[in-house]
């Protein structure tokens, strides 16, 4: 019987063979924590007088970042001050969504075991680290002491083979995972996504898969440390060694999806796992179209995006706001002329920041308003007023819509 | 330990962001003044009439979304004592413990209003306006002495030392 991603990890980590449903405590390589979550870890860590952290700590200033207003301004401040006190690395604004800037900092390797305090730390599974979200009490914890307490969970395999039609992305693969499987259906396991269709995809897409992970409950959503993984991490300075299940490995279930049959899809408003297919639910009026986050900020998504706007303008009357999720994305994008195209069709460029998806600021929607957003979660009043709609879709399907003014399947404007 | 009070009944996937939105967290710096506004998208007015130890009882996936602690440390500050839910994601049910929130995993039929009460220790949930009871599987010993002892912050405090070390 062989081990899973996760068992392998956990078990290399402990010196011994771990099983599902036994608690361990563990060592963490890294953990980090960001301006929505770190003022609360650091009033925790002064609370209870730790004066020296054994942990690899990294803070980042994204969430509400350049700050909107002098209430956000003082917990930068918090933090800043904290990092310098104790020698915390900070990516303060401006350098992008942590989720991102960690492993382009090379800070992330296939076997670590990683905690951030954000329920999208499990992002970071993309390039085969056993990443989960804690809370803030977790985070300051882990940032005293160097370890924490976990639940070895059960592995569910999901495999996604065949090759994806075009105009189809990664995004439209997790809603058609999430849709089927529901938001809890993967609640407290870890989630290894495998098959071809996987294989055939770059980290800018598996990330995404990872990053959605946690919308259905996963505690990490694990893709195998390939040659791809390991060309993405040495074009960074890191050198890594391959994670692979082992042939034979024990998932408690495996649920296995066909490429050729996933569609564009859209989360509708209220609950991430509302999925439809776009074509079933077309011509909804937007107001807004978000292009951005840790979810759909990346390099390919938004060389996806301009396919569709290319030579094309975003209609009268919609915003559409585009904010890559780093310094290095929105770097690549001068450089290849994408932000020009962008700014041609009329997008709005955001820096680099969670923002909008969190409703902190650069696009809040008001009473009433349509969003379609490549970002994470669609709950009523996540991105303004509780009244504001979200859809969740690719940035293809975004692109599509902002061009029409109207939830749009991008495969209608694609040649 | 024991809970006693009036149930908030709530149905399924009640979200970290309907106990307290996101968007608030980086305007209003204290928990004492988010106070006002937890569950007031769904309930408004909860924080004014919510009695020390009400018992929220809701669906599944209670606490989805956000790893914001802010959502289980806010629901023990304006006065719950204690989250009754089928299931509960998982970030949330962590914290809950660590902030010494009870969170017990258990389906009871229950009406808003209903007078609720858990048994901590014998892992029991009775509503007393009906005359039912479940039982649900009890806590390991270290999730207990946190629950009792309020949440890791005092635990450490009292100990110098976490349960595990």
């Amino acid at each position: 019987m062989g081990g899973t991603m996760t068992e392998k990890i956990l078990s290399s980590k402990l010196g011994r063979d771990v099983e599902a449903g036994e608690h361990v405590v563990v060592n963490v390589d890294l953990v980090y924590a960001h301006d929505g979550t770190a003022p609360l870890a650091i009033d925790v860590l002064e609370g209870l007088g730790f004066d020296s952290l054994s942990g690899n700590v990294v803070f980042t200033i994204d969430h509400a970042a350049p700050a909107p207003h002098a209430e956000a301004a003082a917990l930068h401040i918090q933090m800043r001050a904290f990092a310098s006190r104790h020698g915390i690395r900070i990516f303060d604004v401006g350098n992008g969504i942590s989720h991102q800037v960690i492993p382009e900092a090379g800070l992330v390797r296939p076997g670590m075991v990683v905690l951030g305090a954000d329920s999208h730390t499990v992002t970071l599974g993309a390039y085969g680290a056993f990443a989960t979200g804690v809370g803030s009490t977790d985070a300051a914890i882990a940032m005293a002491r160097g370890r924490i307490w976990l639940r070895v969970p059960e592995t569910m395999a999901i495999t996604v083979e065949g090759k994806l039609e075009d105009g189809v992305m990664a995004k439209d693969v997790i809603l058609e995972i999430i849709g089927r499987l529901g938001s809890d259906g993967a609640n407290y396991k870890a989630v290894e996504f495998l098959g071809s269709a996987i294989e055939e995809m770059s980290l800018d897409s598996r990330v995404v898969l990872s990053n959605m992970s946690v919308e259905m409950g996963a505690k990490v959503g694990l893709v195998p440390a390939d040659s791809v993984t390991l060309r993405w991490l040495e074009e960074r300075g890191v050198e890594a060694e391959p994670l692979q299940p082992d042939p034979h490995a024990d998932y408690g279930e495996e649920i296995i999806f066909d490429a050729r049959e996933i569609q564009p899809n859209v989360a509708l408003p209220g609950n991430v796992d509302k999925v439809r297919p776009v074509e079933e639910v077309e011509g909804v009026n937007v107001d807004e179209v978000f292009i951005g986050s840790c979810s759909g900020g990346r390099f390919e998504d938004f060389l996806q995006t301009v396919r569709v706007l290319k030579g094309r303008r975003v209609r009268e009357g919609v915003r559409c706001i585009a904010a890559p999720a780093s310094r290095a994305v929105y770097e690549s994008l001068v450089e290849s002329g994408i932000l020009a195209e962008l700014m041609g069709a009329g997008c709005v460029m955001g820096p680099p920041t969670c923002g909008p998806c969190i409703g902190a600021h650069m696009g809040v929607l008001g009473p009433e308003e349509v969003v379609v957003s490549t970002s994470t979660r669609n709950f009523p009043g996540r991105m303004g007023h509780p009244s504001s709609q979200i859809y969740l879709a690719s940035p293809l399907t975004a692109a599509a819509t902002a061009v029409r003014g109207q939830l749009t399947d991008p495969r209608r404007l694609l040649s | 330990m024991r809970i006693r009070g009036r149930a908030w009944r709530l149905g399924d996937h009640i979200t970290t962001d309907h106990i307290i939105p996101g968007r608030l967290k980086y305007k209003v710096r204290t928990l004492e003044e988010m106070r006002r506004y937890v569950f007031n998208d769904l309930i408004p007015g909860f924080s004014e009439k919510i009695r020390p130890n009400d018992v929220i009882v809701a669906g599944r996936n209670f606490g989805y979304g956000s790893s914001r602690e802010h959502a289980a440390r806010l629901l023990k500050l304006v006065g719950v004592g204690a989250v009754v839910a089928e299931s509960f994601a998982r970030i949330f049910y962590r914290n809950a413990i660590n902030v010494g929130l009870p969170v017990v995993e258990a389906f009871i039929e229950t009406e808003d209003g209903d007078m609720v009460e858990v048994h901590l220790s014998e892992g029991i949930v009775r509503n007393l306006s009906k005359g039912t009871q479940v039982r649900f599987k009890p806590f390991p010993p270290m999730i207990m002495s946190l629950l009792e002892e309020g949440g890791i912050e005092s635990y450490f405090r009292r100990h110098g030392k976490l349960p595990w070390e």
